[in-house]
């Protein structure tokens, strides 16, 4: 072996560690969560909220996007003035409001939501409407997906204050800077 | 070992001791300390990965105990860097 190779870093290790740190510092990933929340059943919405403020907790940046059935989570009214008839329909058919979704087993029509809250509530579990207001005074984003709006025939009117309106694009933005991505 | 704060975090269900102590941890000044009592079990390894995503904070010390209600607790020391 040369002494020259020995005394000095090899160049072809320095290249290699030379590359390593131009890659890094292109790496524009923060300490963030982002979720998209599909799914419309009540124990679904429960974990992705136990995931959102424990993140906000942890000191986090949490992004949550609502899309098709998720979206019932962000309304506040229900409001058919305005409405196709298909749109009627399918406001009618669909729940109100977060605490009324189903459950994703043993729904019963009703009765297994019911029977999970008060097994909840028994245990002493944070009520989901809790969690909800909770996640909102961290100051999570919420992003209501516009095309399942749009489809759904939701308006904004509908949704709660201070929720950000956007698209696929907004998701990925948030999701590519992002450590942990999920769908629910 | 003195505390800043303490925490009673008994009967709280998972999230709420981290949402909690972060509520807490943020009243008090660097290098102090907060002592979190929570009764869930879960929460040891909670704490355990609350600090491994937050370079601000670090767990000193965890302890089992028992309340004067008999119940299990578990005791959690952070520190603020």
């Amino acid at each position: 072996m040369k002494v020259k190779e020995r005394s000095g870093i090899d160049p072809a290790i320095q290249a290699y560690i030379d590359a390593r740190l131009e890659e890094a510092k292109g790496d524009r990933r923060e300490n963030r969560v982002t979720m998209v929340v599909f799914s419309g059943d009540l124990d679904r919405q429960l974990a992705s909220l136990v995931i959102a403020t424990g993140a906000a907790a942890m000191g986090m940046d949490v992004s949550v996007f609502y899309t098709f059935w998720g979206l019932g989570a962000l309304k506040k009214r229900r409001r058919l003035k305005g409405k196709t008839l298909k749109e009627k329909m399918f406001a009618l058919m669909t729940p109100r409001k977060l605490s009324s979704m189903p459950v994703s087993k043993l729904n019963f029509g009703g009765v297994g939501r019911v029977l999970l809250k008060s097994m909840m509530n028994d245990k002493q579990v944070t009520s989901i409407d809790e969690l909800f207001s909770m996640a909102r005074e961290m100051g999570i984003k919420f992003v209501a997906c516009t095309m399942s709006m749009d489809v759904m025939g939701i308006t904004q009117e509908e949704l709660m204050d201070g929720v950000t309106l956007g698209g696929v694009a907004t998701f990925l933005g948030d999701a590519a800077c992002s450590r942990v991505s999920l769908f629910i | 070992m003195s505390e800043a704060k303490v925490l009673d975090a008994r009967g709280l269900k998972c999230p709420m001791p981290i949402i909690r102590a972060k509520k807490e941890i943020d009243s008090i000044q660097p290098d102090q300390t907060l002592k979190v009592i929570a009764t869930d079990p879960g929460s040891v390894a909670d704490f355990q990965g609350w600090v491994k995503t937050n370079a601000s904070y670090e767990l000193i010390k965890q302890e089992e105990g028992t309340d004067e209600q008999g119940r299990r607790t578990f005791i959690h020391y952070l520190r603020k860097r």
